[in-house]
């Protein structure tokens, strides 16, 4: 009887999780990437990174900010503490106030974040047509999905479906809720040219730029991973050790 | 019965504070039935579930800015620039995920073996006031990090008290120190969540000395007839715990260090602003059955009443189940409800998490007013209709060869170490 109602509670559970993904008009089906540092043993590709660092600073920075990534976080990107320092210095920052109450401007140092394209986000929405542009600096993990979600995104501006007519300032994307996005296109076939010699397709801009996010989201993500495996291979020969001694005092009372 | 200590600071100091005798007692020789199955594990796990909280806690504590502006940048601060904030983070959010999973499987532990009937009534309310405490905590907990969920969380379930008549909205008002969750919102949730795992720690205390007033129930259900039932805690139920713990941490780990933000909402990496409302706000999983027991009621103050009312009645039922025996497993109708129950609440778990909408909200009321039923009717019902099976005379009985008991395992230890 309790095998059978056993039986039939999973079967309800299995049901039920079936009845869900039932995909409504205008809803996002995200397709799961091959990542490098997705899985267990998973590590940043550095000329992805590199790449994906490009792409933001010509493509996205024009209007989104980063704001809780530090330039001389870039040394986790393969960069040289000189490189970063050059890096960083492309970029106007303000400081102050100096001795005389002024406030001024100066070039970003590697301590500095980086430097945000609007000074705040009334700056922002007033630039973009009253469209808010987010910050970047967690946008991986604060969407489902992630990286896959921002690729899909990327790579999802298409011409829309007959009948389906699109307002001015808006564009069509499957890849986003809704299929109406305010974000103009922003990849270009060759719109970067990579140092490495990378073919800048969309689809490659689109994954490199991704795959940086998904670092600037977590830049410990390496760290956090070694650590787990480390720490469970640990755990799994201590907790075997503990059962063999279980066993060992508990055969007395058996 | 005062120990023998070799020591003789120990035995100084034990003469004038008995602070020794009373660890040998209670964690040492404290007599335990011998038949204790794994499900007993759970609440020492529990116990430690909570000093994991407390230290990860305190440390996130001396990193955290409690204040609307700064709040969320803070903890973006301990993830990114303070040495290991990433992992103490990750432990104190996947921490409260596993203690809730952890005191949920005790709480059905002691359904299934009636560990709530007399003597351990009170010991069965306390551990009812710790989960009170504990999603208080938790919830107060979940609105620091101040993310969209954070604070539309915040916002609906300080919203319930208004619906209380009369003085439902003045009671909001000052639950926020304001008139909308603000910055007096997050001080005082700071504070709050600081102080309530100390007051847990207290009722954990309070829960501690009940139970070793009678000592654990068993799953035999049976009382502990001679000292040939028992075997003394120290060495066998601390190594079984310490195993416990080793197979617990590896799950705990594998989430926090593989799947760190699997049972977080990704809303609440983006920035709380009171401008936007999420297209669906959801609590934790972890409070998923009774949200949807909120939702499943179409009036207001009928949600809340029904939310507080399926934690109520958990305090009263060692007088709603009236069966003389403790144990399901000499209860064979008592056993099928019981797991019905419990799909009843995982089904409840799911649909807390779905939209309020077309099929969900059905079957959310079915859930429900399956869950009242089978605590205020099916539960009586079968204390008078149920003919339970025949009961072992002993918990040594329907063990085969009997083992030795109290008294030979410990002269077996004793044989052990020589």
């Amino acid at each position: 009887m309790i095998a059978r109602i056993k039986t039939l509670a999973a079967a309800t559970l299995v049901a039920v999780t079936l009845a869900g993904p039932a995909l409504a008009a205008g809803e996002v089906a995200i397709e799961a990437q091959d990542w490098s540092f997705g899985g267990i043993f998973g590590t940043f590709d550095r000329g992805e990174l590199q790449r994906g660092l490009q792409v933001y600073q010509n493509v996205c920075a024009t209007c989104h900010g980063l704001k809780h990534v530090a330039y001389r976080n870039l040394g986790d990107l393969g960069y040289t503490d000189d490189e970063v320092k050059v890096i960083a210095a492309e970029k106007q920052t303000t400081d102050g106030p100096n001795d005389e109450g002024e406030m001024f401007e100066r070039a970003a140092l590697p301590s500095d974040r980086f430097v945000s394209p609007f000074p705040n986000d009334a700056a922002a929405r007033a630039a973009n047509g009253g469209a808010y542009p987010p910050d970047l600096s967690l946008i991986v993990d604060a969407r489902a999905g992630g990286a896959d979600y921002i690729y899909g995104l990327l790579t999802g501006y298409k011409e829309p479906p007959a009948g389906v007519t699109v307002p001015d300032g808006m564009y069509y994307n499957t890849g986003f809720g809704g299929h109406q996005i305010a974000m103009p296109p922003p990849l270009f076939p060759d719109g970067v040219t990579y140092g490495d010699g990378t073919s800048a397709t969309i689809a490659q801009q689109a994954r490199d730029v991704s795959a940086f996010l998904a670092w600037a989201s977590e830049p410990n993500l390496e760290q956090r991973k070694r650590a787990g495996v480390m720490t469970i291979l640990f755990l799994l020969v201590f907790t075997g050790l503990l059962y063999a001694t279980k066993r060992k005092i508990w055969a007395a009372v058996h | 019965m005062a120990a023998k200590f070799e020591n003789p600071i120990v035995r100084w100091i034990d003469h004038r504070l008995p602070i020794f005798s009373f660890m040998h007692h209670e964690l040492h020789e404290y007599p335990t039935p011998k038949n204790l199955n794994y499900w007993w594990n759970f609440g020492s796990l529990a116990g430690i579930a909570l000093v994991i909280m407390l230290v990860s806690g305190i440390t996130l504590a001396m990193h955290y800015t409690p204040h609307v502006d700064y709040a969320f940048d803070s903890v973006e601060r301990i993830m990114r620039d303070v040495n290991y904030g990433w992992l103490i983070r990750y432990v104190h959010m996947n921490g409260a995920s596993f203690f809730f999973i952890v005191v949920y499987i005790h709480i059905f532990r002691g359904l299934y073996y009636g560990s709530y009937k007399a003597p351990r009534e009170l010991l069965w309310m306390l551990g009812v006031v710790i989960m009170l405490l504990m999603m208080a905590t938790a919830f107060m907990g979940y609105v620091l990090p101040w993310g969209q969920m954070s604070f539309w969380g915040a916002t609906v379930i300080t919203n319930l008290f208004s619906a209380i008549p009369v003085v439902g909205e003045s009671i909001v008002t000052w639950l926020w120190g304001g008139f909308s969750v603000d910055n007096p919102t997050l001080n005082r949730f700071f504070a709050l969540h600081y102080l309530l795992p100390f007051v847990i720690v207290g009722v954990v205390v309070l829960h501690l000395v009940a139970l070793h007033r009678f000592g654990s129930n068993n799953p035999l259900g049976v009382d502990v007839k001679s000292a040939k039932d028992q075997i003394p805690f120290h060495p066998y139920y601390t190594v079984k715990d310490a195993f416990g713990l080793g197979v617990f941490l590896i799950a705990f780990s594998a989430f926090v260090f593989f799947a760190p933000n699997f049972m977080g909402h990704p809303d609440n990496y983006i920035p709380a602003d009171p401008l936007v409302t999420p297209a669906h706000i959801v609590p934790e999983w972890y409070f998923l059955p009774f949200y949807a027991i909120l939702r499943a009621i179409p009036d207001k103050l009928g949600g809340v009443l029904f939310m507080f009312g399926s934690i109520a009645v958990l305090f009263v039922l060692p007088w709603l189940d009236r069966s003389p025996v403790r144990s399901g497993q000499f209860r064979p109708v008592f056993k099928i409800f019981f797991w019905i129950l419990v799909v009843d609440v995982v089904a409840l778990t799911y649909l807390g998490g779905k939209p309020a909408e077309g099929w969900y909200v059905i079957a959310s009321r079915f859930a429900t007013a399956y869950y009242f039923l089978h605590f205020l009717v099916i539960l009586p019902l079968l204390s008078i209709f149920e003919t339970p099976r025949q009961l072992p005379k002993s918990i040594s009985e329907p063990v085969i060869g009997g083992g030795a008991g109290f008294a030979g395992a410990a002269a077996a230890r004793r044989e052990n170490v020589r």
